[in-house]
This record gives structure tokens, C-alpha cells and sequence, in this order.
């Protein structure tokens, strides 16, 4: 196993490789000139000429990129165009609370959409399965932003148990963080949920309706114990297969989560770069989710073994 | 920086949370937290801050924390005069060329380096390398020195009638006076460090673009005496601590207000304001009483614009009313005509030639689109959908052209791709364009000079690079004047001109509001927010 875990290491080298160039050209070929926006209104042209010096903009791509990729290899992701502030900063600060809540989206969603699924194909056919997935649809359905602005008039204006906006560092309080990460994760893990949900419905309702656990009936073992170390247990693969991919999901929410909630994460950080062409902050972050992606798909493979000890690496 | 400034903000973090553990326990008991006694002025800024040198970037978002950090020699008042505000008086000699100014007592900078005539003859030479206004000053400049620790010389080489007023300059680029040390880095690169004289200090390490900007009070500053009065008189920090929260979600922000969370939001969305409004603990108010004025700019190198009759009928082709309800939607936020080019309210404020924008006639329009010769050619209006100011203009512009039988294609674009794409001298065909529109307060756009959008100097003017000798004359003969009513004759002449030339349109002329709590006291009534003089209950 660890000579797999090893080769799947040395595998996400050539994928990082190629995001890194795809991400590069992707941002310098688009249109957009930060140097421009810096100059502002009343530069003259020969000013963005010398902003563009300044910020090695004239150099032809080829030298940028090797620049920057012998820079990244240094551990040095290079300066924001902006602030002037090292990108490994920026997403230093930015880190923990996406991070946090990303961590507590899964858990809300895995802890409420697996039990969900398992009832829902349980008692498949009746109005609690019909509930279930209505709330589903209604997740997957409804854009994150309604949600999270439907949580902030219920919860902080009407109810006034949470605050509207900001985030607390664990490490500072944790009442105040708390207090901060509850209703993004709600808005977050809604979808998340959703998509669990509904593929720990699926999986299940074929998964019991197999011959060992009608076998496992006809023993006399209880139901709960049938359910869920009979029939969940060989239905996790492509749940926890499900929950891998979901984080491209979480991904994208996370941009919008952050911005109705005023978080300081990461995802603000990537649309605020975006809109300003900020590269050397895109292609840092892009990178640092690419890196994290491929990595926790990693983890997803690694999990089958504890689901179904017929998978062997 | 390397990965060593990431381990940093761990080791910080970590470091944070050995120290404040205890606090988090006991306020998991139910402890209560000592209750800090200083005052704290939360703000939810118009824009994020990302870069915090104010002569890099002509930014507003910079220019206001500018104010905060820095101070200037001297300063614009509520009238629209200038007066002295770290300059304690000046003297002029007789023949106008040479202005002797003086330092008053007192001025430290945040690194506690008393502030000199050599640190301001430094600032003045690096922000009239990247100004408009201070470019055209340094080219009348003989020579600026520091004759003594406290009196600099500036003296020019022809008679200049804005020297006051542009050392008074109150919008971006503002004169800023740095330290030498700083004052001396390259124009086209930033300060690597933020230190002013003004009467708050900027915390570098609590600042996290995209996130706060935190500054507190300098305690050494010494206000001026006099009240405040726009960026003049004493501003007297009446707060400790300033903290600059972004939120960029209006709704959100609204929302912050509403529950208390932030004081003061600078530019709530106007279709909010009803619900802020509905909380009796809020007040909405028109801080800037100046406004700002919409701009539809045309691009002079090609057809159809290019020729005089086709940005005349465009003119007779639209009406104020129209691009303010799409812009701000409440008549109490704009002014239902504003005809002057350089703004109503302004001290050069007249409304000379500017009939047909103030009658919308069809036909007219009709006419001289025929006159010009106009051949259905396709007209390329760049539309900023991610800027609200912008795209209402694009929309309302491209469904007038279009009434008077224009051929109108809107490119949609964001900000960012508009800021690029406007600089292309091609043709719109080949990447380029017809008409962008934009905005400019009312504090850039006050007089021929500060108002780059009716320079006509061709290739060396703004976007879309009119040429016109008689205009470019005028803004000279207005900048040398040093009698005001000479000044308004010129004023006058110029107007008339820029109605026939059509240099762009002013779309017209409206008020953002403000919104704060009513435990803001103090906030003061200006073209730019200023946080001085504000107390928080």
C-alpha cells in the first residue's frame, strides 16, 4: 500500500505540472491588463508601458512562465500585482477559514445525509422517503446564495443567534467561531448534502436488495444492525467515491458561501484576483485547490479499504 | 517571498492561540471578556483595498486611506477655497513666480521623524511625476527647494494660476507628504512602507486585502485649530481605532448595519436604502454634496465618431432623466438637469450650450446622424455588466443610437476587460471601440484642468483621443489666469466650445448616499469620506 501511496504521490507531479501551464495560459491569453487598471485613468500610455516593466508583463510568456515555475519551485509563488504581498501570505491568512469551513460542511452534510439516505431507501415508497428527497431536490435545486440569505433573515435578523457576516479563528474563540460557521456551513452543505443524500439512497436500495442481506434478514438480525453493518458498509464505496467528487462542488460554493458571508477565505481571494487579473494570486490558489483536490481523491481511493477489504493497492 | 512567510502565519496563528486559550475557555464557561474602553469606528468601505500607496495608483479606496494616513500642505474647504493645512501660511512675490511656504510646529511623522521641508519637496516631486495636475505644475516649475527644515521654495518659471490649488488638489492623486526616504522611491513602484504625518497610523500587520484595513489614532498629530471643513481645519481623531470591514455583498452589508455589526457603510446599494431605512437607529445622508457625473466617452480615431454632426445628434439623441432612473432609480439622489461640464454646484458651474442635451429631439438627431454621413456601420459600445454606474449608461446609450437608426452592438464585458480593451487605438473592428461608459466625481471633474475628459490634446488625451486646438488653448489660457472672473469668461468660451465638439456626454449629475447608525456622531459632509471628527457613542 505505501508503494501505492507513493507512486499516486509521484503521479500528482505531472498533473500539478500540467494544471500550472494550463492555468498560466489560460490567465495570460485572456484579455484584461492589470497595468492598466493600476495606471488608472489619467495614465498616459508610456506610464502603463513602465507599470508593465515594472511588473515583467513585457517579457515574453515563455521567460514569465519559467520565472514564475523556478520561482514556485523555490517554495516562492511570487507577489500580489496589487498589494505587493507575498502569495504564500495571502493564502496563509486565507487558509483557515476555508479550511474550517469546508471541514465543517462535510461534517454537517455527512453526518445528516448518510442517515437520511439509509431511512430514505429503508422506507422506500413512503412519505418519509418522499420527504427526504424533496428536501434533496430542494437542496440541489436552490442557488447558495437564497439559502444564505434566507438563513441570515432567519437565523440572524429574526432569531439573532448568529451574527450576519465575518469569521472568528478557532484559535481566538471558540464560542465566536462557532457562532460564525454555522450558517455558512448550513448554506454550503445544502447541495452537499443533497448529492449524498440522494447517492446513499441509490446505492442503498440496490445494495438491499442483494442475497446476503436477505440472508442477513432471514439469520434474525436486527434491522439496524442489517442496515447499517450489512448494507451501508458494502454501499460506501461509490458514497465516499461521491463525497471525493463533491468537493470540486464545495469548491465553487465556497466562492459564493464566502462572499454572502463576508468570510476572508480563499474563494474571495480568487474572485477578487480574478476581477483585478491579479496572476500571480490566481495561479497560487488555483494551484493550492488543484494540489488539495488531488489529494483528497487520494484519501477517497485509500478508503476503500476500509469499506471492502477485496481492494488491495 | 518564499514558503517561509506561509509558515509564518501558522507559527502566528499558533503562537495566537497558546495566548489566547485561556480567554477561549473562559468564554466557553461563560466568562465574560474584559470589556475594552477604546472606541472602535467600524466601516464598510466602497471598495477593498489592495494597494496603499496613494501616488501609485489613482484608485478612490487609496486615496481615502491616504487622507487618514498622510497630510497635505494644504487643503480644499467647504467653499472651494484652499487653505493652509500642514503649511502654517505662504508668501507669494510680486511678479507671481515665487512661493515661499512655511511648515507649522509640530508635524511628526508615524515614526516619530519630525516632518521637513526636504520631506515635502521630495513627496511634491514624486506625486508631480504621476499626477495630471502635478505634471502640468513641475512643467511651470524653475526649481523646488528646501530652504531651510521648514520653508520649501517653489518657484516657476511663467505665471501659473493653480499653484494653490493644485498642492490643494482633494481627489486622486492626491499630494501626500512621506517621509524623503519614502518620497524618493521610483513613481512607478510603491512604497514599501506606509508612513504619513496624518492623525491616524496605518497597522501593516492587521491590514488583509480583500478583508480590513485597520489604523489607529496617532496620538503625537496636532490638529489645526481651525473646524473641519472638507479636507481643511483640524481633524481631530475622535476614535482609537478605525477598522475598514469589506464586505462585498450589499445585501450583506445592509444586513451588518442593520444588526450593528459595522457603523457607517459608505455606499449601500440604492435599491437596499428602503429596507436601511426602515430601522429608525439609521441615518441615510448625501455625505458628498458635490455628486459625481456620468460619462458616455466616444472614440474620435474612427467613423462615426470621428465626425462632429454624429456625436451632435448622439447628443440630441438621449436625456439625462433616462441614464439617472437607470443609474440610481430615486429622483432624491440626482439632479433631474445638470448641464454643466464641469458640475453644478462647482465654482465654474454654467449651463452655456447645453440645449440639446437638455431637449431630447428625435428628428434632430435624425438629421445630423444623415449629415455626418453615417453609413450603418456597426457601432461597438463596451458595456461593463459587473459595474451598475457603467452598464446602465451602455444600455440607456445603446437604446437611444439605436432609436435614431444606429446600427448599435453592445460588447459585454467586466471592469477589468474594459479597463484593457478602451486603451486600444485599432479600430473597433479589429479590437478596439466606439463609446465606453464611466463615471468621475465631482471633486476630478470641477475644473478644464482636473477634467482630463475634455482635454483635446489627440494622441496625448484621455481615451478615445479627441484633437481640438481652440479647446486645448482655453484650458491653458483658464490655468494661467489668475483672476476669477477672467477665469469664468474662459469658462464660458470653453463650455460653448465642448458642446459643439462633444467631447463626451455628461450623462448627468448624482449623489451617492451614505448610511450609518445614529451612534456616529460627527460625520462630516464632504466629496470624500473623511473619519476624522467622527465620535462613535
Amino acid at each position: 500500500m505505501y508503494a501505492y501511496i507513493i507512486r499516486r504521490l509521484i503521479a500528482t507531479i505531472p498533473i500539478m505540472a500540467i494544471v500550472a501551464v494550463f492555468v498560466f495560459m489560460l490567465l495570460h491569453l485572456s484579455p484584461g491588463d492589470p497595468a492598466a487598471i493600476i495606471a488608472g485613468d489619467f495614465a498616459t500610455e508610456e506610464q502603463i508601458l513602465k507599470i508593465r516593466e515594472q511588473l515583467g508583463l513585457n517579457d515574453p510568456l515563455y521567460v514569465q512562465f519559467g520565472g514564475w515555475l523556478l520561482n514556485l519551485l523555490h517554495g516562492d509563488m511570487g507577489q500580489s500585482i496589487y498589494s505587493g504581498l507575498p502569495v504564500t501570505k495571502l493564502i496563509g491568512q486565507r487558509l483557515e477559514p476555508t479550511l474550517m469551513l469546508t471541514l465543517c460542511t462535510m461534517l454537517i452534510a455527512i453526518t445528516l445525509a448518510i442517515p437520511l439516505g439509509v431511512i430514505a431507501a429503508w422506507k422506500v415508497g413512503t412519505w418519509i422517503d418522499r420527504a427526504v428527497m424533496t428536501l434533496a431536490v430542494f437542496g440541489f435545486s436552490v442557488p447558495v446564495f437564497v439559502i444564505g440569505y434566507l438563513l441570515i433573515l432567519g437565523g440572524s435578523r429574526k432569531l439573532g443567534w448568529f451574527p450576519v457576516q465575518g469569521y472568528t479563528s478557532i484559535l481566538e474563540s471558540v464560542p465566536g467561531f462557532l457562532s460564525h460557521i454555522i450558517l455558512p456551513a448550513l448554506t454550503l452543505g445544502a447541495v452537499y448534502m443533497a448529492l449524498i443524500a440522494r447517492m446513499t439512497r441509490a446505492t442503498m436500495l440496490d445494495v438491499l436488495n442483494e442475497d446476503y442481506v436477505r440472508t442477513a434478514y432471514a439469520k434474525g438480525l436486527a434491522t439496524r444492525k442489517v442496515l447499517i453493518k450489512h448494507a451501508l458498509k458494502n454501499a460506501m464505496v461509490p458514497i465516499s467515491t461521491t463525497i471525493g467528487l463533491g468537493v470540486a462542488l464545495l469548491i465553487g460554493g465556497v466562492v459564493v458561501t464566502e462572499s454572502v458571508f463576508a468570510i476572508p477565505g480563499l474563494g474571495r481571494l480568487t474572485v477578487d484576483a480574478v476581477l483585478r487579473t491579479d496572476y500571480p494570486v490566481i495561479q497560487g490558489v488555483i494551484l493550492v485547490f488543484s494540489f488539495t483536490y488531488v489529494l483528497l481523491n487520494l484519501l477517497i481511493d485509500l478508503s476503500y479499504v476500509l469499506f471492502d477489504p477485496r481492494i488491495r493497492y | 517571498m518564499p514558503i517561509t512567510a506561509f509558515a509564518n502565519v501558522l507559527k502566528k496563528s499558533a503562537r495566537h492561540a497558546v495566548l489566547s486559550a485561556p480567554i477561549a475557555v473562559a468564554g466557553l464557561m461563560g466568562a465574560t471578556a474584559p470589556v475594552s474602553a477604546e472606541s472602535v469606528l467600524k466601516i464598510v468601505p466602497h471598495a477593498d483595498l489592495r494597494n496603499v500607496d496613494p501616488i501609485w495608483t489613482t484608485a478612490y479606496i487609496t486615496r481615502n486611506h491616504g487622507y487618514l494616513v498622510f497630510d497635505t500642505l494644504f487643503a480644499l474647504d467647504e467653499n472651494l477655497e484652499v487653505q493652509p493645512q500642514m503649511a502654517a501660511g505662504h508668501d507669494v512675490s510680486e511678479d507671481g513666480l515665487t512661493y515661499t511656504i512655511t511648515l507649522r510646529d509640530g508635524l511628526t511623522f508615524h515614526d516619530g521623524s519630525p516632518v521637513t521641508a526636504e520631506d515635502v519637496v521630495a513627496s511634491i516631486k514624486r506625486w508631480g511625476a504621476r499626477d495630471g495636475m502635478g505634471q502640468k505644475l513641475m512643467r511651470v516649475t524653475a526649481s523646488l527647494e528646501a530652504a531651510d527644515d521648514k520653508t520649501v521654495v517653489l518657484t516657476l518659471s511663467e505665471s501659473y494660476g493653480l499653484v494653490l490649488q493644485s498642492l490643494g488638489k482633494i481627489s486622486s492623486n492626491v499630494p501626500f507628504i512621506m517621509p524623503k526616504r519614502l518620497a524618493e522611491t521610483d513613481p512607478n513602484k510603491q512604497v514599501e512602507e506606509i508612513i504619513g504625518s496624518g492623525p491616524f497610523k496605518f497597522v501593516a500587520d492587521e491590514w488583509q486585502p480583500g478583508n480590513q484595513v485597520v489604523y489607529e489614532k496617532f496620538d503625537e498629530y496636532v490638529p489645526r485649530e481651525e473646524p473641519a471643513s472638507y479636507a481643511a481645519g483640524g481633524k481631530v481623531a475622535n476614535v482609537d481605532r478605525v477598522e475598514w470591514r469589506y464586505i462585498p455583498d450589499a445585501a450583506t452589508a445592509s444586513q451588518a448595519l442593520l444588526a450593528g455589526e459595522v457603523d457607517y457603510y459608505e455606499q449601500p446599494a440604492v435599491d437596499l436604502l428602503p429596507m436601511i431605512q426602515s430601522d429608525p437607529s439609521i441615518k441615510v445622508e448625501t455625505v458628498d454634496p458635490l455628486g459625481t457625473q456620468g460619462v458616455v466617452r466616444f472614440n474620435f480615431k474612427y467613423p462615426p465618431f470621428d465626425n462632429k454632426k454624429a456625436r451632435q445628434a448622439a447628443l440630441w439623441a438621449v436625456q439625462q432623466a433616462d441614464y439617472m432612473y437607470s443609474i440610481m432609480g430615486d429622483p432624491a439622489y440626482f439632479e433631474e438637469f445638470c448641464g454643466a461640464y464641469f458640475m453644478c454646484g462647482g465654482p465654474y458651474e454654467t449651463d452655456i450650450g447645453s440645449e440639446p442635451l437638455r431637449e431630447k429631439d428625435v428628428e434632430k438627431a435624425k438629421a445630423l446622424l444623415a449629415e455626418s454621413g453615417y453609413d450603418g456601420r456597426e457601432v461597438l459600445i463596451l458595456d461593463p455588466t459587473d459595474i451598475p454606474v457603467a452598464h446602465g449608461q451602455a444600455l440607456v446609450t445603446a437604446q437611444a443610437l439605436r432609436e435614431i437608426g444606429m446600427n448599435v452592438k453592445l460588447v459585454a464585458m467586466d471592469w477589468a476587460t474594459m479597463t484593457s480593451r478602451r486603451a486600444v487605438r485599432e479600430a473597433p473592428e479589429n479590437g478596439g471601440w466606439n463609446i465606453f461608459p464611466t463615471w468621475w466625481l465631482a471633486a476630478d471633474q470641477l475644473n478644464p484642468v482636473t477634467n482630463i475628459s475634455v482635454a483635446a490634446s489627440g494622441e496625448n488625451a484621455w481615451f478615445g483621443w479627441p484633437e481640438n486646438q481652440k479647446i486645448e488653448d482655453l484650458r491653458n489660457a483658464f490655468a494661467k489666469e489668475t483672476d476669477a472672473a477672467k477665469q469664468m469668461e474662459i469658462i464660458e468660451e470653453l463650455q460653448a466650445e465642448l458642446y459643439d465638439f462633444v467631447p463626451y456626454i455628461p450623462t448627468g449629475q448624482y449623489y451617492q448616499p451614505t448610511a450609518f447608525r445614529d451612534n456616529v456622531k460627527g460625520v462630516l459632509e464632504a466629496p470624500v469620506p473623511f473619519f476624522w471628527n467622527i465620535s462613535v457613542e
